[in-house]
């Protein structure tokens, strides 16, 4: 410290500063941290509770009280009538519905961002519109659509082969979920596509790539990450649907589905169970990525 | 006679209703250093994108060693590009950045592995093979983008403004480098640049460009000593420009007369027909003297008074407000008169003088380009 740099008056100028200071610290090491302790346990406990109760020793049929802890419930974690069948029927369309929207909804946000023809700016309107429609509103619409296509006497009816769209079932809830989906993951990859230099794929071109190997060569692996965070989040809401498969599903069921139908009648604990899986296996996949995103900006 | 590498022949590009190029014919011979100079706006960079094929030309042909290439795909062309931003990509290491071109083309692994260690030797980057583009610094990813396009062995290199993000020292270094290397491979190099004293340094030829055309094209020294247009005249270097008429002939060289009936002596054929001129010389040519100084017959002389003196170091620049009221600016040496201790002050009277020989004329046409 030098004598020039000091302010004429010590006191003045440190009385004058010291309730800021004082006050930013407060915040910084009391105020945030416990809004932050706070917030984070609100959105916890549910999970935590759920967590609990998949190693209760439940009796009756409701596993609403605690009785005690037993590994029963992971042990037999299937075990209730139509649970293996529902939960294959989730992951099968969670998994197909995540290939096709997460295919369709790139390709439509590398339309977007890098062509500019006529309506653009009303298509990328558009795009927001199913994730702004009450999911109710979809799913009606949808069955309405579905129901019109196979009924004798139906408007579309004819337009699309017997069996397609009805009866409802399995094919149904996939053309939902990959509907519902294209939005999410046109709005993910396009947030990673803003960032793109366009200049990077001429310099692939001007290196001797086509058009497809400077796609697969320099555009996909850039956007890679939006894609697939694109995909996770379109998967996590593919298996977590109620609304508007409930409306589109005639007899199949999904997990959510079955959990719901059942619990009229019992709460099972592999309820618990399966609900715990999901959410280790959606930590799981996070971690990974997150992991694998220090390494790619360390390397 | 030296090949033809690059033609362009009547080339326009239009965006929405301005030409950013507009009717450029011009070849470019095997292996040389030819540049694009010119502000900021008169189409460099779209006249170099049409050449490597990112932008296709309104009309006109282009021709790559005597083949017709205006509409074939940048990627079909034996032509590499140096970015401006040098557009190495991110994903990948340096190793695999240089070696992009030659995996496009199916080489094998260990040519690749043998002329990537080459070229990073040649740039002087050996031992960056692992790293990513973002752990580099901004003149060494300059070098990686040259070495990435030199790998291919193009017939032709084009260069946009490749040294503008570098700092002056940076700069000067890489341009003796990029002189270096242009010489060791022999390739032609078609290079952008806003910066003249980059480009005359650098260039066999330069195309001196303004809104869409170029004014003049020839070697670094043409264009200095004969600039054609006032343009010219005033981005290369600085001009002194007096207008005047073409009034008779003496002793060979043809008389201007100047606004204020002082005559001017320049070589007979620079007249060349024309009765409104503006005659032009360079600061450095024209000497200092005093009112009573013997000046040689043949020398042109202007009275005048000096309004401004700055030292620059290794000359001594001098504003002179001569008696046809044109500011003069003159630049002098600093040899004897610093040592003498006698430089010219601010209101001292004056008589510059210059040879005749060292005259350019500029056309007096204003160069106001049609589209403006
Ligand atoms: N894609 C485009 N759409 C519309 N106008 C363009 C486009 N590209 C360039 N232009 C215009 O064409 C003119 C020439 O641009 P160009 O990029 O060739 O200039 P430049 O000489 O390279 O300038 P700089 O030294 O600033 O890079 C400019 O007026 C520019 O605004
Ligand atoms: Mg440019």
């Amino acid at each position: 410290m030098t004598a020039v740099s000091q302010p004429l008056n010590p006191t003045a100028a440190a009385t004058t500063r010291r309730p800021p200071r004082r006050f930013l610290h407060a915040l910084d090491h009391w105020f945030l941290p416990g809004f932050t302790v706070v917030a984070i346990g609100y959105l916890l406990v549910p999970i935590v509770v759920m967590i609990i109760f998949s190693f209760n020793d439940y009796q009756g049929k409701f596993n609403f009280v605690w009785h005690g802890f037993t590994l029963q419930g992971w042990f037999h974690p299937f075990d209730w009538p139509g649970l293996p069948d529902a939960i294959k029927t989730s992951l099968f369309i969670a998994f197909l519905s995540t290939i096709g929207s997460t295919i369709l909804g790139t390709f439509i946000g590398l339309a977007l961002t890098r062509y500019s023809f006529k309506g653009r700016g009303a298509i990328n309107g558009l795009i927001f519109l199913p994730m702004a429609t009450p999911e109710i509103v979809m799913g009606s619409s949808l069955l309405t659509l579905f129901v019109n296509s196979g009924l004798q006497g139906g408007m579309l009816n004819g337009i699309v082969p017997k069996g397609v769209l009805f009866p409802l079932g399995f094919t149904t809830i996939l053309i939902a979920h990959i509907m519902f989906n294209i939005s999410y993951v046109v709005v993910t990859v396009k947030a990673r596509i803003a960032g793109f230099d366009r200049r990077l794929e001429e310099a692939a071109m001007d290196l001797g790539a086509d058009e497809l190997t400077t796609f697969w060569k320099v555009t996909f692996p850039l956007i890679f990450p939006g894609v697939l965070a694109a995909a996770l989040l379109a998967f996590s809401l593919s298996i977590d649907d109620f609304i508007i498969t409930s409306f589109v599903s005639g007899t199949t069921n999904t997990f959510p589905i079955w959990a719901y139908s059942i619990i009229k009648n019992a709460l099972p604990v592999q309820i618990n169970v399966v609900g715990s899986m999901v959410f280790l296996g959606a930590v799981l996949i996070v971690g990974l990525s997150n992991i694998r995103q220090a390494r790619g900006n360390r390397a | 006679m030296s090949e033809i590498d690059v033609r362009l022949v009547d080339v326009v590009k239009r965006f929405g209703d301005s030409n950013a190029v507009d009717h450029i014919t011009l070849d470019v011979n095997d292996g040389e250093f030819f540049s694009l100079l010119g502000p900021s706006g008169c189409g460099k960079t779209t006249t170099l994108r049409m050449i490597g094929g990112f932008e296709q030309p309104t009309s006109g042909l282009i021709e790559l060693q005597g083949q017709d290439v205006t509409w074939l795909p940048s990627y079909k062309r034996n032509v590499n590009t140096v970015f401006q931003s040098y557009a190495l990509f991110p994903h990948l290491t340096i190793e695999e950045n240089v070696a992009f071109g030659l995996r496009r083309r199916g080489v094998k692994d260990a040519e690749v592995k043998s002329r990537v260690t080459d070229m990073l030797r040649l740039v002087e980057l050996p031992g960056f093979e692992k790293r990513k583009p973002n752990q580099i610094s901004g003149g060494q990813a300059q070098r990686v983008a040259l070495a990435r396009a030199l790998i291919n062995r193009p017939a032709v290199l084009l260069l946009d403004e490749p040294l503008g993000a570098l700092d002056l020292k940076l700069r000067k270094q890489m341009q003796v480098e990029l002189k270096r290397i242009q010489r060791e491979v022999g390739i032609t190099f078609i290079y952008v640049t806003h910066d003249q004293e980059e480009a005359m340094t650098m260039s066999d030829r330069i195309a001196v460009m303004n809104r869409g055309k170029y004014e003049q094209l020839g070697n670094p020294e043409s264009l200095y000593e004969r600039p054609q247009t006032r343009f010219v005249a005033g981005f290369l270097g600085v001009s002194n420009l007096l207008a005047g008429t073409v009034d008779g002939t003496a002793d060979g060289y043809a008389l201007v007369k100047l606004a204020d009936d002082t005559r001017l002596r320049i070589p007979a054929a620079l007249a060349d027909g024309n009765t409104q001129i503006e005659v032009g010389i360079r600061p450095e040519k024209v000497r200092m003297n005093t009112p009573t100084d013997a000046i040689p017959a043949a020398a042109n002389q202007l009275d005048g008074t000096v309004t401004d003196v700055s030292y620059v170091g290794v000359s001594t620049q001098y504003i002179v407000d001569s008696k046809s009221g044109i500011p003069m600016t003159i630049y002098e040496q600093n040899i004897e008169r610093t040592t003498n201790g006698s430089l010219y002050r601010q209101g001292d009277a004056v008589r510059l003088s210059w040879m005749p020989e060292h005259t350019f004329v500029v056309g007096s046409a204003p160069t106001t380009a049609p589209g403006d």
